[in-house]
């Protein structure tokens, strides 16, 4: 039942689905560290999924389409933004919004520019291909080593090399440079970033606005490298997956990725899985692995396996004192 | 004197309606960018969903739902707890719901049956908000986070019942048996002919007594009273001698039995069995109706007639104009919840100024 062949797929699958938890992840960190609570993930993944989907189509060029997604999602990072800082109204609320909005806005255009019933054409030639290393065929027949340097660290877009180099620089900016102390500042205790001269609306905007950057490629990845279209809500979720690993990760970059690999795997093993008898316990349907994540996630937050705490100030709009 | 806080008339009535003129406007816009007129649109709207009697019953019907789930949402808020998983209750409500009809359609008449059938509706729906409640109240876990938790573990089980148990034998549409015909609500055209063959039934009216025992227990009611408290403020609420885990846990059972007896008018008044994903984000619309309502009953009735409509009146509207589907009104939705919701104080300060301009140029009383 466990040959070679279905634990190498999973390893190679679990390598591809992690990157769009990955980045919504990471740009969910910048955001709730500041102290901004980010519902939004799953609406600004689909904006860029959509956005991505429809320049790359019409460009015919994969990089003017993730360029496109970047602004998209951008823009609604600071959309958020400004009812979060600026309005101080309901993070939570906020985030909802968007993302119900996004789920009909993408619909509605993918529509109304292609017809295909919220779908966008077929990317073809214009999707990302993934990158063959030098030496790989020469190495393909060398058993394991060949599969190895081929399928596990060759062979992939470059978005899932970018999604993997994010996470020690995302935890090398959180906790080693200025804006990263002033950024986890701002999310423990504003007023005292307040008082040693930290603008904490300009830090949050700014945290935001990264957050919207790196959330983009998680939809532009869905769009232009795992599917080469765009579909109707095609993100399935994942953005609230996104930050189910944050809080599985305690808002630390390292755990946070580790939950985002953990949950790329189960959806690996879910596939695999599937209409599979096991020895013993009979088939398993994939609708209860899809429950795994949440479950762990809820027996986390329980406190029963570990202690997560959230940044202090999340969800609070700062108000200068006088 | 100077005015700092706006009076009620204000936060009540005026703000609300900008909010959602403000909303209206950005999704006129994006109609007329889809090529499409939107006073044209609007006025088929209207047309299909209030003017003809058989739309207005069909809008009626929708809001039903959209009362309970509001309803939710609303006691929740109330007690200071924004409770996403409405939609997860719902469908888990569905399921207690089916299970009563499963086991008891074929004997017992409908004068039982209907109640037993609400009453599994609302315990299940309970019980799937009970432990959000619990979690939050005993160990700190934010119900926010829980219960989206809680609604795609919902999703996923439900997806694993239904295909794997209820099912008939030989079909292939995921979805249980059709219940016998006891387990029809009683239908309002029966007795109005107005109305036509269309859905709105009994539950309407369960909806508005639940509105307004909502209404009485909430503001004329010593529980209501610590309800509020909890809500505004917990240290107080404690110092007080309210036991606030204990009003966490209650408030949320309570917001999970309204959620899961949405499914009564979903499911028995229409389609007569349980399907799959058939709460439709009628869950996230009650996220909605109790922003823009403010919790008040009247403001939840008026915020549920108009989703309602908007439902009714886009499913005509997107026949007529090919480049509006019905997911426009999706989109409307995500817009009615950012500026009555999030933004709800977008137009505080300048009402402010104005009624503070109004109050210096006459002449000062008192």
């Amino acid at each position: 039942m466990f040959e070679d062949f279905h634990l190498a797929s999973i390893v190679v699958s679990t390598i591809r689905n992690a990157p769009v938890l990955i980045f919504a992840a990471m740009a969910g960190l910048f955001a709730e560290r500041s102290g901004v609570i980010d519902l939004a993930l799953e609406g600004k993944m689909l904006a860029s999924a959509f956005v991505s989907a429809a320049v790359a189509y019409t460009t015919q060029n994969a990089w003017y389409g993730v360029a496109a997604g970047v602004f998209v999602s951008a823009a609604l990072a600071l959309l958020q933004g400004y009812v979060s800082i600026t309005q101080k109204g309901n993070q939570l609320v906020g985030g909802i919004a968007i993302n119900i909005a996004m789920s009909g806005l993408t619909f509605v255009m993918a529509q109304f520019f292609y017809q295909q019933g919220g779908r966008t054409p077929d990317l073809g030639e214009a999707r990302l291909f993934d990158i063959v290393l030098p030496g790989t065929a020469a190495l393909a027949d060398v058993p394991f080593l060949g599969w190895f340097y081929g399928h596990v660290i060759g062979g992939h877009s470059a978005l899932v090399y970018l999604a993997f180099a994010l996470i020690p620089l995302v935890h090398w900016v959180i906790y080693h440079s200025r804006f990263g102390l002033r950024l986890r500042a701002c999310g423990e205790n504003p007023h005292a970033a307040d008082a040693a001269g930290v603008s904490v609306e300009r830090t949050r905007y700014m945290a935001m606005l990264v957050c919207g950057v790196l959330c983009s490629f998680s939809g532009a990845y869905l769009a232009i490298v795992q599917s080469g279209f765009f579909l109707r809500d095609m993100s399935a979720g994942a953005g609230y997956l996104a930050l189910t690993a944050l809080v599985f990760g305690n808002w630390r970059p390292m755990y946070t990725a580790l939950g985002c690999i953990m949950f790329g795997f189960f959806s690996a093993v879910q596939i695999q899985i599937e209409g599979v008898d096991l020895p013993g316990i009979g088939r398993i349907p994939g609708s209860l692995i899809q429950m795994i994540p949440y479950v762990v996630t809820v027996i986390v937050l329980a406190g029963l396996m570990a202690k997560s705490v959230a940044p202090k100030a999340i969800g609070k709009p700062f108000v200068k004192s006088r | 004197m100077k005015m700092t806080e706006l009076p009620r008339w204000a936060t009540g009535f005026v703000l609300p309606i900008l909010n959602l003129v403000s909303a209206l406007l950005v999704a006129a816009l994006v109609i007329h960018l889809l090529g499409e007129s939107p006073t044209e649109s609007l006025a088929i709207l209207i047309d299909s969903a209030v003017l003809n009697p058989e739309g207005l019953a069909y809008t009626l019907f929708y809001a039903s739902t959209f009362i309970f789930t509001g309803l939710s949402v609303s006691i929740a808020m109330k007690a200071g707890l924004f409770n996403i998983g409405s939609e997860g209750q719902l469908y888990i409500g569905g399921l207690g719901l089916t299970m009563v009809m499963l086991a008891f359609d074929q004997t017992l008449p409908a004068l039982l049956l209907i109640p037993l059938a609400m009453i599994g509706a609302a315990v299940f729906g309970a019980g799937w908000a009970f432990l959000p409640g619990y979690l939050q109240a005993k160990r700190g876990s934010h119900v926010v986070v829980t219960t989206i938790m809680f609604n795609f573990i919902a999703a996923s089980l439900m997806n694993f019942i239904i295909v794997k148990y209820l099912i008939p034998e030989g079909q292939q549409n995921p979805a249980s048996r059709v219940f016998s015909s006891a387990g029809e609500m009683p239908r309002l055209g029966e007795w109005f002919p107005v109305l036509g063959d269309t859905p709105l039934n009994v539950s309407f009216i369960i909806a508005i007594v639940a509105l307004a025992i909502y209404g009485v227990m909430v503001w004329r009611s010593s529980w209501g009273y610590q309800l509020r408290a909890t809500g505004l403020n917990q240290n107080a609420a404690h110092y007080a001698g309210v036991s606030i885990s204990r009003m966490i846990i209650v408030a949320m059972l309570i917001s999970g039995a309204l959620a899961g007896l949405g499914a009564v008018n979903s499911i028995m008044g229409s389609t007569h069995y349980l399907s799959l994903n058939f709460p439709a984000g009628a869950g996230f619309v009650g996220i909605a109706i109790a922003l823009m309502g403010r919790q008040h009953p009247v403001g939840i009735f008026l915020s549920s007639v108009l989703f309602g409509a908007l439902i009714q009146g886009g499913f005509d509207l997107s026949l007529e104009k090919p480049n509006i589907p019905q997911e426009t009104f999706i989109f409307i939705q995500g817009l009615i919840i950012l500026f009555c919701g999030a933004m709800e104080n977008l137009y505080g300060p300048a009402i402010l100024k104005m009624i503070n301009m109004t109050r210096t140029t006459a002449p000062v009383k008192g």
